[in-house]
């Protein structure tokens, strides 16, 4: 399943929530993408779910917010059309607003 | 594929519609078809023709209108959640006793079943919200 | 008319915000559509179904209910998260209408087997 996290880990507990629901693919959009920054306690809990996601974010909100100098290793930026992509890859998305 | 959006939130607050709007338009230039995009909660206020936002700044709404005029879009506000909110379109004004109507071009307001039906008709729906 | 597993996601407590007021309205619908629909709550979600609402003094319409209802229109697969009711010092015996309890994973696996994924 796809899980779309548009809020920071620092605000929410949606992150927690996706990981906690099982395996698939993680998109971070919009507030989400700050999860993906080194040096945040979200890095040792994206790290820890490696085996279970692979983990995507949105590159014009990493772009828009100052963070492209700081994006964790082995996340996937995708652009719009990647989003689209994921979509289309995975059956079913939940939204973790 | 076929696609179809779910928009929760209003223009400029909530970053919810500009992020469905690149959606929306990289949707349709890879060539899938969007069956529909439903507005519900706050998002029906992506529908008001009476927002004047600075001119450097951009339109949400006039370019919801755009690509719908562009493409063949549906756009469908909730009815219920237009009522309580104040977006009104003749059938509303007349039905409900307002003086004036306020929907913005290329979207229409309709019940929830559309929203269902979007659900049913498409292969995949996105929610964008808070 | 084809009939699709709708899952309605709710983890947001109610009256504070609307949207547990306005996906039950999609619910009703959806089941009207007579479509397969679910349930889950998690999170704060819980809290939309604890007993005993009394909206009388913050002057809103009480939806509790509204649960009752639900199994009118065939509507019984109601799945919280145990996890969400031990954070919140909740149990099944809380809520207003019976509900399945499930782990977080297990409501998780139920999210994939759905066609639409629908969150308030």
């Amino acid at each position: 399943m796809l899980h779309i996290i548009n809020k920071s880990p620092y605000d929410r507990p949606a992150l927690d929530s996706a990981i906690q629901s099982g395996e698939g693919a993680i998109l971070f959009t919009e507030d989400g993408v700050y999860a993906i920054a080194k040096g945040g306690t979200a890095e040792a809990k994206i790290k820890a779910a490696f085996g279970k996601f692979k983990f995507y974010a949105l590159g014009p909100d990493i772009n828009a917010r100052g963070l492209s100098d700081r994006v964790m290793e082995n996340i996937s930026v995708v652009d719009y059309n990647g989003f689209v992509d994921l979509v289309a890859e995975y059956k079913t998305n939940q939204s973790w607003l | 594929m076929k696609f179809a959006i779910l928009i929760s939130e209003g223009p400029y607050t909530h970053q919810a519609s500009d992020t469905a709007f690149h959606f929306a338009k990289a949707v349709l230039a890879q060539g899938h078809e969007i069956f529909r995009v439903f507005f519900y909660h706050d998002g029906v206020n992506n529908a008001t023709r009476l927002t004047t936002p600075p001119q450097d700044d951009r339109n949400i709404v006039d370019r919801w209108s755009k690509l719908a005029q562009g493409s063949e879009l549906d756009m469908v506000v909730c009815v219920a959640a237009a009522q309580r909110r104040g977006i009104v379109d003749d059938g509303e004004m007349k039905r409900n006793g307002k003086d004036a109507t306020n929907l913005a071009p290329g979207f229409r307001i309709s019940g929830l079943g559309q929203l269902v039906e979007a659900g049913i008709q498409a292969d995949r729906i996105v929610v964008f919200g808070d | 008319m084809t009939t699709k597993k709708f899952m309605f996601v709710n983890r947001k407590a109610p009256y504070g915000t609307v949207y547990a007021w306005e996906a039950l309205e999609v619910v009703l619908i959806a089941a009207a559509f007579e479509q397969d629909v679910s349930l889950a709550f998690l999170d704060d979600g819980v809290f939309q179904l604890k007993k005993g609402h009394q909206t009388k003094d913050i002057g809103v319409k009480a939806f509790e209910k509204t649960w009752g209802a639900l199994e009118d229109y065939d509507v019984t697969k109601l799945y919280v998260a145990q996890e969400s009711l031990a954070e919140r010092g909740l149990t099944a015996d809380d809520l207003a209408v019976p509900v399945e309890v499930l782990s977080r994973a297990e409501i998780g696996k139920k999210m994939e087997e759905q066609d639409v994924l629908l969150s308030f």
